[in-house]
């Protein structure tokens, strides 16, 4: 449970530098008047918060799976499935994605209509190309027989890549819906909102798949193994 | 859009977003069924919850009649039983009490006592209702299928849970649970995304996080530990769902069934049971954080005083959510795991016990001296401290392993962990209810009938929960369907269980005339008037009772103070409402 409980730690030290923000120590028994530092109605971002929370949970997700493989992996480490090299070419492509979708907050921010389009057509290129790798890799796995059903290692990698390969999809269609914006005429700077929501999202799956992507290598376990030994 | 106050003449920052009223339907459909209002919501969340919950309690009565008179009910078979043992479970912990807390509380209270107008995502809260329904009506669908519901507990712990000895394991049973508990964590998701960003974004002016009641922050706490700790249901669920129908083997092992080995191999049981309990442990803080802030709530209105610690309430329930983490593997004592994890997580496990105390310490110091109305919500608030007192006693001797290795899997866990995760939060639900019901129906329930409810639940709880101690203590296994004939375990029991099961058919009971109670009070209840209770926050200070779409009229309410100022000495009344500006120095008394 080493995964989770790392991950985890990270969205603790996060809650606890906004708690530290929220003036925990206050004594609200003392303090009469409207509060300079109060809620003002409905925040400028909810749709960045929302999906901020969102990513925190797809992170738990991941997490959970990242822990159930390295546990199974610790009994049984000689399935380590082989990943193809076309692994490698996929987390470029999703990194490229992710850079794209920087330089789209970037255009949207200070309202470059051309560069926005570039960028947009950029990253989903870019995500629909790394969509159709991790299909392939799936078929030469296969074809190697790697097969579902057979040893556990192996399902995880189904799974994991997988369940991430939906929530590329998921973002991919949230994606398609600006580029629709976008193309309709909608003024650029109005699509800030979406498209940084958007941004941390690419961010967020990148940086899952190089969690997911070193655990399947079994990086994680080698990882895990060295700090043992070094506590030991 | 009108804010009420001016900015100019009291100093109030301006607001930075305009006052915009959420979308509203004016068709019958639009504002009932699929309603985007979160009071709706709330409302249908509750609704069903109640009435799967109904289904549990009944189960629970079937449970009972074969342990208090076994070998009396024919159609009670041993199959039947699993079943009645593992829906009844799964559906209370997960169906009725997460949904009716976080749902249902959730979803009424947290745009009222913030001051927001709704939920932040109108569109989204409704959907996160109509899956948590399509869940609820998948789940129910198993007891129509061949072979029935599952019959593997409500851990479903694996290899046992999709194997053919198991009811429902080699049917539709097994299958339909984790389909619906799978669409039970979308949909919680979905709700519990708008709760927490409605929180973070959506608090009207003046309401800074520690003016909040304690209400919310238990029920934003929750659903931020629910967020994080359904994943790995969710994960456990969609890995049993491979290894029962794609044939993988993520939790099974190498088996030989009947005679025949089995396609399965190499997979890990325990590794369910860690995602299963990572889940688990937290979701008894889930359950239990919304109902500390809630009574935190009822005893200061109740005993119309200044709630006791309030900064030490807000630390105590933020640091027993991040603790609820560290503890999961308490429940696995014996599944065989070094010695040196079972004394990490009992030391973790203990540790909770202080910030919990805390809190039980301050309700109590919250009562010392307080002017203390015997109310209903009130009656409900003592019950279940005495309850979650006694329950986390129990608690105590589990938490530690050379104690819980005998006790395990004994009628004293089942004793335990219904006094501490069944009674008392079922006593924070009831109390709730009594004292937000005038809010949301503009009339009181019945006093009568809201005490004969409270004695014969809480003590009838007792004559259940407490004799369930000692059964276990003496060496009654837990999920057994007779114990057979040891005369050593059967000569002090079996009065016992038919006394426990008489009392539970009796407090079984007592629920329905809670229902009729709600219905009845609906038409014939007294009027309430908009704050019967003369309380401070802000869900009583809205124009109209019930609330109408968007809460607060023409104008956001903004805030002057926290939500305790109850008795505050040369006050014009025995509380200060947290939007009224009036301030003790003040000239004329008013900002």
């Amino acid at each position: 449970m080493t995964v989770i409980l790392a991950f985890l730690a990270l969205v603790a030290l996060a809650a606890g530098w906004w708690l530290s923000q929220q003036h925990l120590a206050a004594k609200p028994w003392l303090e009469t008047g409207v509060a300079p530092r109060a809620g003002h109605g409905p925040g400028q971002a909810p749709g960045l918060i929302f999906t901020g929370v969102f990513v925190a949970v797809m992170g738990g997700l991941f997490a959970m799976l990242g822990s159930a493989f390295v546990m199974q992996i610790e009994e049984t480490p000689y399935e380590l499935v082989p990943l193809p090299p076309r692994v490698w070419l996929n987390t470029a492509l999703l990194l490229l994605a992710s850079a794209c979708m920087q330089f789209v907050v970037a255009a949207a921010r200070t309202g470059e209509p051309r560069w926005l389009r570039g960028s947009l057509i950029a990253a989903s290129i870019a995500s629909v190309a790394f969509l159709t790798g991790q299909v392939q890799v799936w078929t030469a796995l296969t074809e190697g027989g790697y097969a579902l059903n057979g040893a556990p290692a192996a399902s995880f990698f189904y799974l994991i890549t997988g369940l991430h390969g939906l929530h590329v999809t998921g973002g991919i269609i949230a994606l398609a819906v600006i580029c629709y914006r976008q193309a309709a005429g909608r003024d650029v700077t109005s699509l800030l909102p979406g498209v940084r929501a958007c941004a941390l999202y690419w961010h967020a799956l990148l940086a899952f798949w190089l969690m997911l992507f070193a655990l399947l290598q079994g990086w994680g376990n080698a990882f895990l193994a060295l700090c043992r030994t070094a506590v030991g | 859009m009108v804010d009420r106050r001016t900015d100019e003449n009291v100093g109030l920052p301006p607001r930075e977003v305009a006052d915009i009223l959420p979308p509203h339907a004016h068709g019958w459909i639009g504002r009932y069924v699929f309603s985007q209002d979160a009071k709706y919501i709330a409302i249908q969340y509750a609704g069903t919850a109640v009435a799967i919950g109904l289904v549990a309690l009944v189960l629970s009565w079937l449970m009972r009649l074969q342990l208090g008179f076994p070998g009396l009910f024919d159609f009670i078979t041993p199959e039947a039983y699993y079943q009645f043992v593992t829906m009844h479970g799964m559906i209370m912990v997960v169906y009725l009490l997460t949904a009716i807390f976080l749902g249902g509380f959730g979803n009424y209270l947290i745009p009222l006592m913030v001051g927001a107008r709704d939920m932040v995502f109108p569109f989204v809260n409704m959907l996160s209702y109509w899956v948590y329904l399509l869940a609820v009506l998948v789940l129910a669908a198993s007891f129509f299928v061949p072979g029935g519901p599952t019959g593997a507990g409500w851990t479903l712990y694996p290899p046992q849970a999709v194997l053919s000895g198991t009811p429902g394991g080699q049917q539709g049973g097994i299958i339909l649970m984790l389909l619906s508990l799978i669409l039970f964590i979308i949909g919680f998701t979905m709700g519990g995304l708008n709760y927490v960003v409605t929180v973070l974004q959506a608090r009207t002016r003046g309401m800074t996080m520690m003016r909040l009641p304690l209400t919310v922050w238990g029920i934003f706490t929750a659903t931020v530990m629910a967020l994080l700790a359904f994943p790995a249901l969710f994960v456990a669920c969609v890995m049993m769902l491979f290894d029962r129908l794609l044939g993988t083997s993520f939790f099974m092992p190498a088996l030989v069934e009947m005679g025949e080995q089995l396609s399965y191999g190499g997979g890990s049981p325990i590794a369910f049971q860690h995602l299963f309990w990572f889940f688990g442990h937290p979701e008894v803080y889930i359950v239990a954080l919304p109902a500390f802030g809630i009574v935190s709530d009822l005893i200061a209105v109740h005993a119309r005083k200044n709630i006791f610690g309030y900064r030490m309430m807000v630390w105590a329930i933020v640091i027993i959510g991040a603790l609820s983490f560290i503890v999961w593997a308490h429940h696995m004592y014996v599944s065989g795991m070094h010695p040196w994890f079972g004394f990490f997580f009992a030391t973790t496990t203990l540790i909770i016990a202080i910030p919990t105390a805390i809190k039980v310490y301050n309700w109590v110091l919250t009562l010392w001296q307080g002017d203390i109305h015997l109310s209903l919500p009130m009656l409900f608030a003592l019950g279940f401290i005495v309850t979650f007192v006694n329950g986390g006693l129990t608690g105590l001797f589990l938490g530690n392993v050379v104690v819980d290795v005998p006790l395990s899997d004994t009628m004293f866990v089942v004793a335990h962990f219904h006094m501490v995760m069944g009674v008392a939060p079922v006593m924070v639900i009831y109390g709730a209810i009594y004292h937000w019901y005038p809010k949301m129906t503009g009339r009181m329930l019945n006093d009568a009938m809201g005490k004969i409810h409270f004695w014969v639940t809480f003590l009838g709880a007792y004559a259940i929960f407490f004799p369930m101690h000692y059964v276990g203590l003496v060496g009654v296994p837990r999920r057994y369907y007779e114990i057979g004939e040891p005369a050593f375990l059967t000569a002090p029991v079996d009065g016992l269980n038919a006394f426990i099961s008489a009392a539970a058919l009796l407090v079984g009971a007592a629920q329905v005339l809670f229902l009729f109670n709600l219905f009845w009070s609906l038409r014939r209840g007294r009027e309430s008037g908009p704050n019967p209770w003369r309380a401070t926050s802000l869900e009583w200070q809205t124009p109209d009772t019930p609330p109408r779409h968007g809460n607060w009229g023409d104008a956001l309410p903004d805030v002057y103070r926290w939500a305790y100022d109850y008795s505050v000495p040369g006050a014009p009344e025995d509380f200060v409402a947290q939007n009224d500006p009036w301030v003790p120095d003040a000239q004329e008394g008013r900002l």
